[in-house]
């Protein structure tokens, strides 16, 4: 009954691991960054109205459904930056999550979904800086990166010496990935320069650890602002740019996503390189996780639907895609008490 | 695609790895459900199912597939009497009926629509294979709101359309691109203004109108007041079309079988509104948000597969950035999805008909054969049903078949341009003029070029974008009239003072008001003046032309005497022929710069006319009397009404303002009332001076330049008028006066390529070969059908009617926010 489905082009790299003939050496290299063009800066569009209007139509051109769902919610977890950022944190409750980063899904539903054999872990787990040395000890024998957040998180309102000498604290603890906060007033001011010399900092502090560039776009006003600081950071040399902190009152939401991986885009065909994005804040249910898989797939292609270009900041989100499994394996609706807490 | 048992590797792992779409389809099975008890579907009359008289049923086919969804019964000349009759008959107490309960009604048609929204979705994608994305969320609840705004000016009416009554019983032909919301554009605001419906659902795609049938019963709306006919255009269509009893038509389709509508019912007094076909320009400047424009082109022109009347089809590319949107558009083109209509992740569905199907092939087929470069993307389209694929043709000129002709399928053709001013001449390069799509970051450019373009819809950095409080309706041949908004109510109602139709008894038309013209006789060339009659031998006086501000001699080197009413002779003027009109008409362009005069100074102008004719008051009320003989006080009397007209015009020059619509959204929808261009204006005998100062002050008060015809009988009083005019600092060719036989200079007005819109008052045979010439290049008119309309009073001679004939309606929709 229904029409054959149409035949997809397959020249471009529907996997992203693996050895591919198709990719170039630029593209699996590290973001080295490029010198600041200004002129990328001053010629950035980006029209709200029409920017909301796409990323509304989104999630309602595309689904996925039954089989499909259930694999792409569990690429959505392979995803997750597994994240506690509060004041309260301790060993305790790190131990936890670094547990459940281990084994996000109940093993009798990876079982059932023909898919325990996958090794399934989330992408990193997340936290400041005092934890770091807690959660590296105790993801020992995975391959789960920590991500540290730094640089005066979450208002990035510290001198530039303390900040870079945070980054260098936490790779020195062993954190693989540094989520850094842009100083936000350098966007406001239109200090492009300022902004990109911080980054170049970080970056350098950062070494052979990853650099997600924290933008905390609700702080940014404009969407011009943002893909400009989006530019700039990536210019600078960041691996990944990043929405917000999840402590700004507007966090992750499409509509910045969407100007945020149309940069990614754009420099890839400036400069060559692939840069990863990082919505984060507020994504708290397994229908959202889809809408940013579909959006990375729909303006940035397949290589953006893995943990090395893809990462999706959430604490509580993993309990809600557990329960979409677990409907998916059922038949019946899920409860949270079901799932092993984070 | 059955569900498998986990084995390795599982499914779930398999798309674990490829990240793939898969299928997500919508049931069909309610919908089919009711097709099955429903069919075979009979038509909707008098608030009855009947069976068609001729027993005969055609399937409707669902294009996805290319196989019947259900037969349908075909309405025969008789039947089309019948829904008529059932129509008429409901008409007195329907339009009878307060507009609060009328409001009732449609409030509970409009709720009905929603709590069917998706039984309707899934019957509209079925029958016309558009995607079931669109029908849920765009056509669907468009077809509600549009019944919900409507609601409100049926409970408005009485309060805010003063002096307005309903037309009657109004025919109604829709097309099929969007069937269900075509269908509520046309009955919402008809019911809303207590006028009746036959409606005639397009041939491919009947199923929703039948839904909509049942939801008029479910409501109890009152038997007859809506009907619905199914059936060929040829014959359910034309019985429509013809039928006596009809006041309106209202036409969605092809400009092709607008023209057709415009000759078939020319001269019956039957009104009508026309919304056709289109091949809007999509203007794109280099500081637009290129990845925007991007989107925008999918909502343009992959929007219901391109068979989208506004359809931006015609992409204006500024040269420097031509390259990069291409490279962008094509990368965006791969990643459309095409396939199942009812796939919920389907951006392109099929294409209406196996015919539309082929039409579109050959279209473009003559692209790549005149040498234009086609694209299209990597993948191939479902081998099964009606699809085409998205296609953009670059290497494309203005002289290309393609970049003319309205395609009506997913099919973009690209140019490019240099300067703000060539785009606008590229993007009005073309017989339509329905929409148009203006992307640019500056505000400046941007409205600037919306002004500039001639179409009814602009969008600022969007597209396609529709509400029922924004009017919707063509410049140019992609016709008349407007639908939505309250703009759109004045298609289904008329002055309580106007009669309907055509005068019957084709009478002599009056040359005044008192004085009808002796034994009728027409004036007659003459060779010499010796019959005029002067008690003293005085300077001879000739009237001329008036034509681009100069006082011009006839081409023909003929003049016409002037006769009194006791027969004789008191004047010549020069016998005007097609080259005066085609001279006329070249001045009258030259002059259009009077369109973007500010208000007030075309209000200064205007009572400057006014000052200088009340200054030669005598002398025009001695004009008046010689011309017609009436009476020094009702002569003297005309002179001031006359004066007062230009000073009511005046009034309006400067306030006859467009609105601000409320439409979704963080945006402006601007309705600008626009000058139509160029007028020929065919004047009447009656009144000489008051009938001609009535029509020329409103056409010029609102931008128009004007070419008009005098009173053929008493055209002295215009060629004095010129005097007036000369010394009352008018831009040249703002009015050009060409005397002569009315009713052929009316013609060659009618006929001409280059003129936006005629009035006429004169015959009923005259008002009919207005509307049938003026098919040609569907212009405007507004003619008498041989009904007097009296002057001298306010109600009929002067106000917002004229301003509305004088105006088309323009909305700009700006989007903000940054």
């Amino acid at each position: 009954m229904a029409a054959p489905a149409i035949t997809r082009p397959t020249s471009v790299s529907q996997n992203g691991h693996g050895p591919d003939t198709q990719v170039d050496n630029h593209r699996l290299a590290r973001n080295a960054g490029m010198p600041l063009d200004l002129g990328i800066i001053e010629e950035v569009q980006a029209n709200r109205s029409a920017i909301e209007r796409r990323a509304d139509t989104l999630s309602k051109r595309r689904t996925v459904k039954k089989e499909w769902q259930a694999a792409w919610l569990l690429r959505a977890i392979t995803c997750i930056d597994l994240t506690t950022l509060a004041g309260d944190d301790t060993p305790g409750n790190v131990l936890r999550l670094c547990a459940k980063a281990r084994q996000p899904v109940r093993g009798d539903l990876l079982d059932a979904l023909g898919v325990a054999n996958l090794g399934l872990t989330v992408g990193a787990v997340c936290v400041y800086h005092n934890l770091v040395s807690t959660a590296v000890e105790a993801l020992q024998g995975t391959n789960i990166p920590v991500a540290a957040v730094s640089t005066g998180f979450p208002a990035g309102q510290n001198p530039l010496p303390l900040k870079i000498a945070e980054i260098e604290a936490s790779v020195a603890a062993g954190a693989r990935e540094i989520d850094i906060v842009i100083s936000r007033a350098h966007v406001l001011t239109g200090d492009w320069q300022a902004l990109y010399d911080e980054v170049r900092a970080f970056r350098a502090a950062c070494g052979e650890a990853h650099m997600k560039t924290i933008l905390a776009t609700g702080e940014l006003a404009t969407m011009r602002n943002i893909a400009r600081a989006s530019f700039v950071c990536m210019m600078a040399g960041a691996d990944f740019i990043k929405t917000s902190t999840g402590k700004e009152s507007v966090n992750a939401t499409l509509p910045v996503s969407l100007v945020m991986v149309r940069a990614i885009r754009e420099y890839q065909e400036r400069s060559g390189y692939l840069v990863g994005f990082k919505p984060a804040g507020g994504i708290r249910s397994a229908k959202s996780a889809l809408d940013w898989l579909i959006l990375m797939k729909e303006e940035l292609g397949d290589d953006w639907l893995r943990p090395n270009l893809f990462r999706i900041g959430a604490s509580g989100l993993l309990t809600d895609i557990e329960r979409q499994l677990e409907y998916f394996v059922t038949g019946h609706y899920s409860a949270a008490y079901h799932q092993p807490m984070v | 695609m059955t569900a498998t048992a986990a084995r390795p590797p599982s499914k779930v792992a398999q798309i674990f790895e490829t990240m793939e779409y898969g299928p997500a389809p919508e049931s069909a099975k309610p919908a089919l459900d009711w097709i099955a008890a429903h069919q075979p579907f009979g038509l909707f009359i008098g608030g009855e199912w009947v069976a068609p008289g001729g027993g005969t049923y055609t399937d409707s086919a669902n294009p996805a597939t290319d196989k019947s969804l259900a037969k349908i019964g075909q309405a025969t000349k008789e039947d089309v009497d019948r829904a008529v009759a059932a129509a008429r008959a409901a008409f007195p107490s329907w339009s009878a009926t307060p507009g609060h309960v009328r409001a009732r009604y449609m409030y509970a048609i409009a709720r009905h629509v929603q709590k069917h929204s998706r039984l309707l979705a899934v019957l509209e994608t079925l029958d016309n294979g558009k995607t079931i994305r669109e029908t849920r969320d765009i056509d669907i609840p468009l077809v509600a709101r549009h019944f919900y705004y409507y609601a409100g000016w049926a409970q408005l009416m009485a309060s805010e359309l003063k002096g307005y009554q309903p037309l009657g019983v109004v025919g109604q032909i829709i097309p099929w691109n969007f069937p269900m919301l075509m269908l509520a554009w046309k009955i919402a605001p008809a019911l809303a203004m207590g006028n009746t419906v036959v409606l005639k659902p397009a041939r491919y795609t009947p199923l929703t109108a039948l839904a909509f049938a049942e939801i008029c019963r479910e409501v109890g709306l009152p038997a007859g007041v809506v009907n619905i006919i199914t059936g060929e255009a040829g014959t359910a269509g034309e019985a429509l079309v013809n039928h006596p009893d009809v006041d309106k038509i209202a036409f969605t389709g092809s400009t092709d079988v607008g023209r057709h509508l415009r000759r078939r019912t020319a001269g019956t007094g039957k009104k009508l509104s026309l919304e056709l076909g289109g091949k809007s320009p999509f203007v794109v400047f280099d500081d637009a948000d290129l990845d925007s424009v991007v989107e925008g082109t999918v909502d343009a022109i992959w929007f219901n597969q391109g068979q989208v009347c506004c359809a931006g089809s015609r992409l204006l590319v500024q040269e420097t950035i031509a390259d990069k949107l291409t490279e962008k558009l094509k990368a965006r083109m791969e990643k459309l999805r095409i396939g199942d209509p009812l796939d919920k992740a389907m951006d392109i569905g099929a294409i209406v008909s196996p015919t539309q199907l082929q039409e579109i092939t050959r279209l473009v087929k003559i692209g790549v054969d005149e040498g234009a470069t086609v694209w299209q993307p990597s993948w191939s389209c479902p081998t099964e049903g009606s699809f085409y694929p998205p296609t953009l043709f670059t290497n494309v000129s203005p002289a290309t078949t393609i970049a003319q002709v309205e395609i009506f399928g997913p099919v973009l053709v690209s140019m490019s341009f240099r300067t703000p001013a060539e785009a606008v001449a590229l993007a009005n390069n073309t017989r339509y003029g329905l929409a148009a799509s203006v992307w640019s970051e500056n505000i400046n450019l941007a409205l600037d070029v919306a002004r500039r373009i001639k179409a009814g819809s602009v969008w600022v950095n969007c597209t396609n974008q529709f509400d029922a409080a924004s009017g919707f309706g063509g410049y140019r041949e992609s016709g008349f009239g407007r639908e939505g908004g309250k703009e759109g109510l004045y298609e289904y109602i008329r002055p309580t003072w106007e009669q309907s139709g055509a005068a019957t008894d084709e009478v002599e038309e009056k040359p005044s008001r008192v004085h009808a013209s002796q034994n009728g006789r027409a004036n007659g060339h003459t060779t010499q003046n010796s019959k005029l009659k002067t008690q003293n031998y005085q300077i001879d006086r000739t009237p001329k032309m008036f034509i681009g501000g100069k006082q011009a001699r006839p081409d023909s080197g003929y003049s016409m005497t002037v006769h009194n009413p006791k027969g004789e002779q008191i004047g010549e003027v020069g016998e005007g022929n097609r080259k005066d009109i085609r001279n006329a008409v070249e001045a009258a362009h030259a002059a259009e710069g009077w369109a973007n005069t500010y208000g007030h100074n075309k209000a200064q102008i205007l009572y400057y006319i006014a000052e200088n004719l009340a200054v030669r008051a005598d002398e025009f009320a001695r004009r008046l009397q010689q011309q017609t003989g009436v009476s020094d006080a009702d002569t003297r009397a005309e002179v001031e009404a006359s004066i007062s007209r230009l000073f009511t015009y005046a009034a309006w020059a400067d306030k006859y303002d467009g609105r601000v619509h409320s439409t979704p959204s963080r945006n402006v929808t601007l309705a600008m009332n626009e000058a139509i261009g160029v007028l020929g204006l065919a004047c009447p005998d009656d009144a000489p001076l008051l009938a001609f100062v009535s029509m020329i002050a409103p056409a010029i008060a609102m931008g128009n330049t004007v070419v008009v015809v005098p009173s053929q009988a008493h055209p002295l009083s215009a060629t004095d008028f010129y005097q007036v005019l000369e010394t009352s600092d008018l831009p040249a060719g703002v009015v050009n006066i060409v005397t002569g036989p009315r009713e052929a200079l009316a013609k060659v007005l009618a006929e001409h390529e280059d003129v936006d819109g005629v009035w006429y008052f004169g015959s009923a045979a005259g008002s009919k070969m207005v509307e049938y010439e003026s098919a040609s290049n569907m212009k405007r008119t507004w003619v008498s059908y041989g009904h007097q309309r009296d002057w001298r009073d306010a109600a009929q001679g002067e106000g917002e009617e004229f301003l509305r004939e004088a105006t088309q309606v323009k909305n700009v929709w700006v989007p903000y926010g940054e």
